[in-house]
């Protein structure tokens, strides 16, 4: 689970290390990219270091996800998808996380928040500062 | 492990449960983890450590019990007196749990209701929120911990396997048709079939595949089967794989349920070592290994061939069949597919018997059905109800409605390929041929409340618009018909639909529906053209004045 591992190490999957990848394995840098950009999960860019994570799945969209997004959106200045200019945080909507009995719900890095009201998106940049939820891979990137 | 051990195994796990004065288990599936389970736990250990109770009690983790709304739960068991289950806990109760209701009841004193502080955070167990549900598939969430195999072994764990040792891959395939389990991943076709048709094609290599690819959103009955039950899923596999000679088995789950991957390889690590994967399992001479697969979110994948694909490394896209997965699937071998819920229902069904099986539920669908029921309804969380039951039974009376004093407008089965079922049509038996005649289908088990207050067209677009980014591109009738339609519900969803609008919509519908290459594009149309049948008034008030 090659491109599952560079995901999970850097945040996101490096040019180079897909080129190392693909040397390794025989399979042209066409392929891989064939199958990161396919795949929501793989990102191409570096994200910052909080990915706030909207649940936009139908149980948490009825509850008001959209609103927890506008909410982030608004706070920093920016669009889902995107990361901060000094890559402190990014934003993304993201499909159902099977956490559907606490909708609507965010992640920051994993870590699940759940019951969100709508000043969700103010509570969710207040809590990635206050509990600084698994920033170790970015902290290893920073080191390296 | 030889086979007479396991039973030896399970009446020692049971003795050891029963040595202990009460136990209090620990809901530890995802939902309940995110509001603090784990700090319960440690908690809990901590207070009946300072209080010198650690032997009379036991503290364990288990499976989702279904209300997720009234999480974090615990629940309390014990031999002299009945189950109470605390809801909405905090780290900081534990030692109000232990002093007010632990120690009095391990003293042989009968608490008939917690009081006080307390009396808010307990849930009624007569409630038909619990009373009206027949857990099958979820029997070990609230009662075993996933991630101690000897508590799966307990009751009667693996036992399935071990009688299945007994029988030819014929008389499986014949037990599981006698039974009339049908695939719970939302086509529903018979289990036993399809395995009977793998078991039929002769080959040297032979898949048997789990499809842990949940992608409906609002659903997450296989989340907590596999996180709250993952022995269950490994021994449905063991028995699929006797039932179709497999030589390979692969569980392919979701990259966004990373903690149904840590417990499904906790509990592959547990049975190699109890000898009940891998070599000379059960000591019968036949061995069997798994691997695991995960997807990296793609909707798409969930349907049989995309998942071959994805597992091959490539781009989930379908391919044309026949051939069938049964035939010619993962490497081009002969491979079966089967869903979480529906594996998680096959050790059940040897233990108990085809007969007690297909005692519940109706002529045409057997046995229980999970459901992930959310949106506007008051009890929010997992059930498993007999099919057979109401719709209106289980969102009014198990689910207690909408808890607000809104009404209920529909309800919405089967996801993005399921429909709208209007409030005046509640009173339907859940079945696969039921659903189907009301224009939407059983699915994975989402089952999404709505009120008066929501707009049956933005949640129908909502749908649509998930499939068109989902799409895979392959196709024309679904990359291009998808977004044809969408287009059209973005106008009327900004009150500029037209008149001719009803009938492009069907049209492009039937193009989908008849020509593209898999289920996403052929069920994507199943919102869009169920909430015209049920709810065109809403459409023609969006439309523009001539």
């Amino acid at each position: 689970m090659a491109l599952h591992d560079l995901q999970g190490l850097y945040g996101y999957v490096p040019r180079d290390a897909a080129l190392v990848l693909g040397g390794e394995l025989g399979v042209p840098l066409a392929r891989i990219y064939e199958v990161v950009t396919f795949y929501n999960y793989f990102k191409l860019e570096a994200p910052g270091k909080y990915i706030i994570s909207v649940c936009t799945g139908t149980a948490c969209h009825i509850k008001g996800s959209n609103a927890v997004l506008e909410g982030v959106e608004k706070e920093l200045h920016i669009h889902e998808g995107e990361s901060t200019p000094d890559k402190e945080y990014h934003l993304q909507g993201v499909r159902c996380l099977g956490c559907c009995g606490l909708a609507p719900i965010a992640t920051i890095n994993g870590k699940v928040y759940g019951k969100l009201q709508s000043d969700g998106g103010h509570y969710l940049i207040e809590r990635a500062q206050i509990d600084k939820p698994m920033a170790d891979v970015h902290e290893q990137e920073a080191s390296e | 492990m030889k086979p007479e051990e396991l039973e030896a195994k399970a009446a020692t796990e049971l003795a050891k449960q029963e040595a202990f004065a009460a136990r209090l288990i620990c809901c530890t599936s995802t939902g309940c983890q995110s509001s603090g389970a784990s700090a319960i736990k440690t908690e809990l250990l901590a207070e009946l450590k300072a209080k010198g109770l650690e032997d009379k009690v036991h503290v364990g983790g288990t499976g989702c019990m279904g209300l997720c709304s009234k999480g974090p739960m615990v629940l309390m068991t014990s031999k002299t007196q009945k189950d109470v289950l605390f809801s909405d806990i905090k780290p900081e109760m534990a030692s109000m749990m232990i002093e007010q209701v632990v120690t009095p009841v391990i003293s042989g004193e009968t608490i008939e209701k917690p009081t006080g502080d307390l009396e808010h955070h307990t849930l009624d167990l007569n409630d038909p929120f619990f009373s009206l549900q027949d857990r099958v598939v979820l029997e070990n969430n609230g009662r075993s911990c996933p991630e101690k195999i000897e508590e799966y072994i307990a009751h009667g764990g693996y036992q399935g396997l071990k009688k299945a040792l007994t029988m030819s891959a014929e008389e499986i395939c014949k037990e599981l048709l006698d039974a009339g389990l049908r695939g719970r991943g939302g086509a529903g076709f018979p289990t036993g079939l399809k395995w009977d048709l793998a078991r039929k094609v002769e080959s040297e290599v032979k898949y048997v595949i789990c499809n842990g690819d949940e992608g409906d959103p609002g659903a997450f009955m296989d989340r907590s089967v596999l996180e709250g039950d993952p022995h269950a899923v490994i021994e449905g596999m063991l028995i699929a794989a006797r039932a179709i000679n497999a030589t390979h088995g692969v569980f392919y789950i979701r990259g966004e349920y990373p903690l149904a991957v840590e417990r499904i390889e906790k509990a592959l690590k547990q049975a190699r070592v109890t000898g009940l994967v891998g070599k000379n399992i059960l000591e019968s001479g036949w061995s069997f290994n798994f691997e695991i697969r995960l997807g990296a979110g793609a909707f798409v994948c969930g349907e049989e061939t995309a998942l071959i694909a994805s597992i091959e490394g490539k781009r989930g896209t379908p391919r044309p069949r026949p051939p069938f997965p049964t035939v010619k699937g993962l490497w081009d071998q002969p491979s079966c597919i089967n869903n979480v819920e529906t594996l998680a229902n096959v050790p059940r069904i040897l233990l108990n018997g085809a007969k007690w099986f297909a005692s519940k539920g109706t002529e045409k669908s057997k046995g229980t059905k999970v459901f992930a029921l959310t949106g506007k309804i008051k009890n929010n969380g997992l059930v498993e109800v007999p099919m057979g039951i109401t719709l209106r039974q289980i969102v009014e009376v198990i689910g207690s409605g909408t808890g607000t004093d809104r009404k209920i407008k529909a309800i919405q089965t089967g996801g993005p390929s399921g429909g709208m079922i209007p409030e005046h049509q509640l009173d339907t038996p859940v079945s696969y041929e039921h659903l189907q005649q009301l224009g939407s289908m059983m699915g994975s088990g989402g089952m999404i409340v709505i009120d008066d207050h929501d707009s049956v067209i933005e949640l129908v677009k909502f749908y649509l618009e998930f499939c068109v980014d989902e799409s895979c591109g392959k196709c024309a009738p679904c990359r291009i018909g998808g977004t044809q339609i969408l287009r059209i519900l973005e106008r009327f969803s900004k009150g500029e639909g037209k008149q001719e609008d009803f009938a492009t919509i069907k049209k492009l519908a039937h193009a989908m529906q008849k020509a593209s290459l898999c289920g996403l594009g052929q069920t994507a149309p199943n919102p869009v053209l169920s909430a015209l049948k049920h709810f065109e008034s809403e459409f023609l008030e969006k439309c523009q004045q001539a």
